[in-house]
């Protein structure tokens, strides 16, 4: 029965690493084609260099994920200060945290319909935008589950000593929020980067993040330069999602400390 | 004297964030309520006039048939993620307790990683070609059909059934078990008895997390679904980006938010009570 018991998580496991690890395999094949291993080779690492369209849309990504965490870092950040410090307001932590519940496709089409109205151009900028609303709602609920282990005594002997709101923010509350910050900022990275739906509808035809790319090349055909990419997207993200765990883990130790 | 600057201090944290929010998330909510009720101009744009029609074409049964269809494929989806993730929560809430950690990261990290890539390597597995057909020796057609949805929502929402429902199972007190098998039920009476009915705010939460983004989703008919399969994610998508009939794709995505509202209102109702 012990054993048994292991029986459906091996299951799990197998339907879900499978997939993955069938990519990662083949994206060393020496052939071209994508179901069939013939022999080891770096080659498709290479032709995926030259490869135009999927080098443009990874430099797109990179750019959309850059703007994001910026955007969203700053803005979440004040924002989980502001609605920890300064608010009781449940109706505004509703509102905060409101993006990380809706569908995404409803977040992409209100936009949608707002930079329609508008006229605004669709390109890098407004997928940027749309990105930085629920990636803003994460940044802020990880800083503020760090604010609440922040000790709100030093920011009051802060202020009592004649300190401003500003200065108290920089010197006192900011440090002791950096770990928080940092991993919010990686989460707002790493769920950028691999956005389908949202940026599918905001990011127009002109310029292509990476997820947009590869949709269209599925379309016509799996081509082999994708198994590489896709391994060293997943290389990406694991090492993102690891990185943010320890900086979480090292945050929270130290805040017991 | 210090309401003055704590005002000003509140506005300079809280403004820039809200002010972003109300212009990229409340506006646009407001436009979806709003454009419900007018028609659709005849090239796309919007004529402001009231019309109820677009919430009498959502129940032209064309419509209504794929809200039902969706409802089902979500409805399969979360049955057969239950079916495995509760198993799988449960044998690692009894693994040894160094394990338990690096073993719920495992189910997790897939779904860390890119939307795009975990369906693309669906795609190579399950192709005409592919791994699956060449290891059975089969030529069966796994891709492009409602089965095919239903494997890709199932990939990539399983691990959001295992995490609620391995902190309901890790909580439980296991001299229940022991309790109740010392008065004589077997193991399967006390499954029954005793530690389903008391996971069971935890298969709530598992079965809303896997329903909610299924039920919405149009990446993964849109992908694996082939031409045929809709959802009404699929449906909104036609409206706003092939149509551009803005007032009934908002109609739709309001009917979305509906349904899930509703679940959710039934599900805060049962976890209460119970």
């Amino acid at each position: 029965m012990g054993k048994l018991r292991l029986v459906p998580l091996w299951i799990t496991y197998v339907f879900l690493y499978l997939p993955i690890l069938v990519v990662v395999w083949m994206s060393f094949n020496a052939g071209r084609s994508p179901y069939v291993f013939e022999g080891f080779s770096l080659r498709w690492y290479g032709e995926l260099a030259a490869n135009d369209r999927l080098t443009e849309g990874l430099v797109n990504t990179l750019i959309v994920a850059a703007g994001t965490t910026v955007l969203s870092t700053v803005l979440g950040t004040l924002l989980a200060v502001g609605l920890a410090r300064y608010t009781r307001s449940k109706l505004l932590d509703a509102v905060a945290l409101m993006p990380a519940v809706l569908p995404d496709l409803v977040i992409a089409i209100g936009l949608l319909m707002v930079y329609s109205l508008v006229q605004f151009t669709l390109g890098l900028w407004s997928v940027i935008i749309a990105h930085s609303v629920f990636a803003m709602a994460f940044v802020t609920a990880v800083v503020r589950t760090r604010l609440s282990h922040a000790d709100a005594s030093l920011e009051e002997a802060s202020r009592d000593l004649g300190a401003g709101a500003f200065r108290t923010f920089v010197r006192i509350t900011l440090p002791q929020l950096a770990p928080g910050i940092v991993a919010g900022a990686l989460l707002a990275f790493t769920l950028s980067i691999d956005e389908f739906a949202i940026a599918f509808f905001t990011a127009g035809n002109t310029q292509q993040t990476l997820p947009i790319v590869i949709y269209s090349m599925l379309k016509v055909g799996v081509k082999p330069e994708v198994n590489a990419l896709a391994t060293a997207l997943l290389l990406v993200s694991f090492t993102a999602v690891i990185a943010g765990q320890r900086l979480t883990k090292l945050g929270e130790s130290r805040a017991h400390d | 004297m210090r309401s003055r600057p704590r005002f000003w201090a509140a506005s300079a944290f809280l403004g820039p964030g809200l002010l972003y929010l109300l212009a990229f998330l409340l506006i646009p909510l407001a436009l979806i309520f709003g454009f419900t009720v007018f028609k659709r101009g005849r090239f796309g744009g919007i004529v402001y006039e009231y019309t109820a029609e677009n919430f009498a074409r959502l129940f032209d049964p064309l419509y209504l048939g794929v809200v039902v269809d969706s409802l089902k494929l979500a409805g399969i989806t979360t049955l057969l993620a239950l079916l495995l993730g509760y198993p799988t929560a449960y044998a690692i809430a009894r693994l040894p307790h160094k394990w338990r950690t690096i073993a719920l990261v495992a189910v997790v990290l897939p779904f860390l990683t890119s939307f795009i890539i975990r369906m693309y390597a669906l795609i190579i597995l399950m192709s005409g070609p592919g791994l699956i057909n060449s290891a059975l020796g089969t030529e069966l057609e796994l891709l492009y059909h409602e089965g095919a949805i239903v494997t890709g929502l199932l990939y990539c929402y399983l691990p959001l059934m295992v995490l609620p429902l391995y902190t309901a199972i890790e909580r439980l007190d296991p001299q229940l078990r022991e309790a109740s098998g010392n008065l004589g039920a077997n193991a399967f009476t006390t499954f029954r008895r005793v530690t389903f009915p008391l996971t069971l705010p935890g298969v709530l939460t598992g079965c809303m997390f896997v329903f909610v983004p299924s039920f919405g989703n149009f990446a993964v008919p849109e992908i694996l679904g082939g031409s045929k399969s809709l959802m009404v994610g699929n449906l909104v998508q036609t409206a706003f980006l092939k149509e551009r009939d803005y007032p009934f794709g908002s109609t739709l995505a309001l009917a979305l938010i509906a349904v899930l509202l509703v679940l959710l209102l039934i599900q805060a109702k049962v976890a209460r009570r119970g």
